[in-house]
């Protein structure tokens, strides 16, 4: 009997243990994995591979960054002297464009001719820049391969452009999905954080039991609609709403996310501030009547700052539910990657870019590197508010265990 | 002259008939002691005269309490007027979590006060009629939780002082403190009585006759007997108060 009993109790504690194990090796494996995969960008030239950028061996730029190439093939620089190179006017050559410089004859019918035109053209043009793939170079080539600079964590971050699939040079800027993101977060706390506390205020301290108790799974229901469901309400009433309010050619804005989102980080915010306000001790209250205070002052005085770090909770874990989400963002901020730094602009954020685009994007390429990386920058972000929250905690705690 | 006075108050929550037309004044500068078995309405007769029992939905009550020769339960008087002119001590010490200072200084906040000076004056005096300032005069600003249990209690009382109040009430102050705090709260409500009225529930019948000048026994919601403590204690009228006090029941 005691025996089969130890026996029952070593399996039970095995299976507890190995799934526990499980769960954290999961978590771990997939933490590493991210991160693998998105420094892999740093490791990287923004250039396709098998792809190089030459140019002739008069030029004396020993190397260029992905931005002034961006800035050359835009024509926004035309001279190498722009880049503190010789004063000649740039001439960009690629497979596309050319059967602009030659002709077909020229080139032959199954470009046989080219190596010879092109080092030819190379040899004429001192202002040349190519960008070819490696087995259109030929063998003894007159021009120069030119390295491309590594992208640095500085322009992943600061960088002002994100044309991850533009040719020849693709830009990996992530400063447009980062104040995209603080900005919707940000305004969707400033319209959660009043209506909330209003909200959790009358449920705690106005409402009897009896409404509480209905209201309070009426709010958590909320919680539980999927968050299509809010962004198709923002497509089809917010928009339209804030287009015709502001006069606005788009409605998709930085303020209709910031409403959808506001909304679904409701639920928590009532939730977690109305459990923090109930939990004042009812001897506080009391205490508080007893010298003359009134209810509101009692609340003001005594209930909010006694729940202080509850509300600080809230209000970061409706931060968090905000700042991950990314469906209803998605369908109502316009998906827009340039900089903006207005409410009633068009914008993307984090999580709706990697949802956007990982679909297109082909496994290892830079693109796909980058949009980890992007994930680790959300992922950051989670874990700051996180850590934020424990902070709080643990200092309330510290705070109302004494005594 | 202070007056506290209640004339046949009966109260309900809901269906229990927690105190029973029962009737009592209380004479000005005494501490009067309230006695009885758990359950017999000792705290819900204390709370009569703030109106703390308000705050409990399903209470009703009829009769008349009267403070300073005010109708507390009339309609034309506001709650907080009357909060104001009696104090409150709770059993367990329920200090705010804020600092020593803005513990005292609470009831004059919300009262309304906001001069530095007049402020700081009554803190300390209140901090002095307590017997604490002398521990904490330095540390004014430490949070109020920081202290021993028996200090939080005289903090409570401090900052149920500072408003000025005529009556104070105190349910069972000493419960949750050691001896020596206790004997120094006891030292405390003998000090008070100079100056203000003392209602105090009390489940220590020594403590009761060691510090009370007045003793009311109450027994299952009804006043059963209301005397001398040294009356009540050597030789009461009552079968069920000799009962109580030889400790046959309760
Ligand atoms: N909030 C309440 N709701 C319902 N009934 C209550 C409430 N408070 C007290 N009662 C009831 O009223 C009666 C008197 O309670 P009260 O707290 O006044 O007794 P007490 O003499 O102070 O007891 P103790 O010595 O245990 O503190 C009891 O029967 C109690 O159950
Ligand atoms: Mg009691």
């Amino acid at each position: 009997m005691t025996k089969a009993r130890r026996i029952y109790e070593k399996i039970v504690t095995g299976i507890l243990f190995s799934s526990s194990t499980i769960t954290s090796l999961t978590v771990i494996l997939i933490i590493v994995f991210l991160f693998r995969e998105g420094i892999g960008l740093f490791n990287s030239t923004p250039t396709e591979k098998n792809y190089v950028i030459a140019v002739s061996r008069q030029n004396t730029i020993p190397i260029i960054t992905s931005n002034e190439l961006a800035d050359i093939f835009n024509q926004d620089i035309t001279n190498w002297k722009q880049l503190g190179g010789r004063n000649d006017s740039i001439v960009r050559l690629t497979l596309n464009d050319l059967s602009g410089i030659f002709t077909e004859e020229e080139l032959g019918p199954d470009l046989e001719f080219f190596p010879q035109k092109l080092n030819e053209f190379v040899k004429t043009t001192p202002g040349v820049i190519l960008y070819l793939s490696k087995e259109y170079l030929p063998k003894n080539f007159a021009g120069r391969i030119i390295p491309v600079k590594k992208i640095t964590l500085l322009d992943f971050i600061f960088g002002k452009h994100w044309y991850p699939t533009s040719s020849p040079i693709p830009q990996f800027g992530i400063w447009p999905m980062i104040v995209g993101t603080l900005m919707v977060t940000l305004g969707a706390i400033l319209f959660a954080l009043p209506f909330g506390m209003a909200t959790a205020i009358f449920m705690s301290e106005i409402a009897g039991n009896r409404l509480r108790n209905i209201m309070k799974p009426v709010v958590e229901l909320l919680a539980g609609i999927p968050s299509v469901v809010y962004g198709f309400f923002g497509l089809v009433v917010l928009v339209p709403l804030i287009q015709s309010l502001f006069g606005l050619d788009v409605g998709e804005t930085v303020l209709a996310g910031s409403i959808v989102l506001g909304i679904m980080a409701l639920p928590t915010i009532v939730t977690v501030a109305e459990d923090a306000l109930h939990a004042t001790p009812q001897s506080l209250r009391e205490a508080s009547l007893a010298l003359g205070a009134s209810e509101l002052q009692t609340l003001v005085r005594v209930v909010i700052p006694y729940s202080k770090s509850g509300i600080s909770t809230a209000v970061i874990l409706g931060t968090g539910r905000a700042i991950g989400e990314t469906m209803a963002v998605l369908m109502v901020t316009g998906n827009s990657t340039h900089v903006n730094y207005s409410f009633l602009q068009p914008t993307r954020t984090i999580p709706a870019t990697i949802a956007a685009e990982l679909g297109d994007t082909s496994f290892g390429g830079v693109h796909y590197n980058a949009l980890f990386a992007l994930a680790i920058v959300l992922f950051l972000f989670t874990i700051i508010i996180n850590l934020s929250v424990e902070v709080i905690k643990n200092r309330n705690q510290r705070v109302n265990q004494r005594g | 002259m202070t007056h506290a006075e209640v004339k046949n108050i009966n109260v309900w929550y809901d269906t229990i008939h927690a105190l029973k037309d029962v009737s009592l004044k209380f004479e000005p500068n005494t501490v009067t002691a309230l006695i009885g078995p758990s359950g017999c309405g000792k705290s819900t007769f204390l709370r009569m005269f703030n109106r703390m029992n308000d705050l409990i939905p399903s209470f009703r009550m009829d009769g008349t309490v009267m403070v300073n020769d005010q109708d507390v339960y009339s309609k034309e008087i506001r709650i907080d007027e009357i909060r104001k002119n009696v104090g409150m001590v709770f059993q367990k010490p329920n200090p705010f979590p804020k600092s020593i200072f803005e513990n005292v200084a609470y009831g004059l906040r919300v009262n309304g006060s906001n001069n530095k000076a007049f402020i700081e004056e009554r803190v300390e005096r209140s901090l002095r009629q307590s017997a604490l300032w002398d521990e904490v005069k330095d540390v004014l600003k430490k949070s109020a939780l920081e202290l021993s249990g028996g200090q939080q209690q005289r903090l409570c009382i401090a900052r149920a002082l500072a408003v000025e109040p005529k009556l104070i009430l105190m349910d069972e102050p000493a419960a949750s403190l050691d001896p020596i705090s206790t004997a120094r709260i006891e030292d405390l409500i003998f000090e008070l009585k100079k100056t203000y009225t003392i209602i105090l529930v009390t489940h220590n019948l020594q403590q009761a006759g060691r510090i009370s000048d007045l003793t009311a026994f109450f027994y299952m919601g009804e006043l059963i007997e209301y005397n001398m403590t040294k009356k009540i204690f050597l030789n009461p009228d009552n079968i069920q108060t000799q009962n109580y006090i030889t400790g046959r029941f309760g």
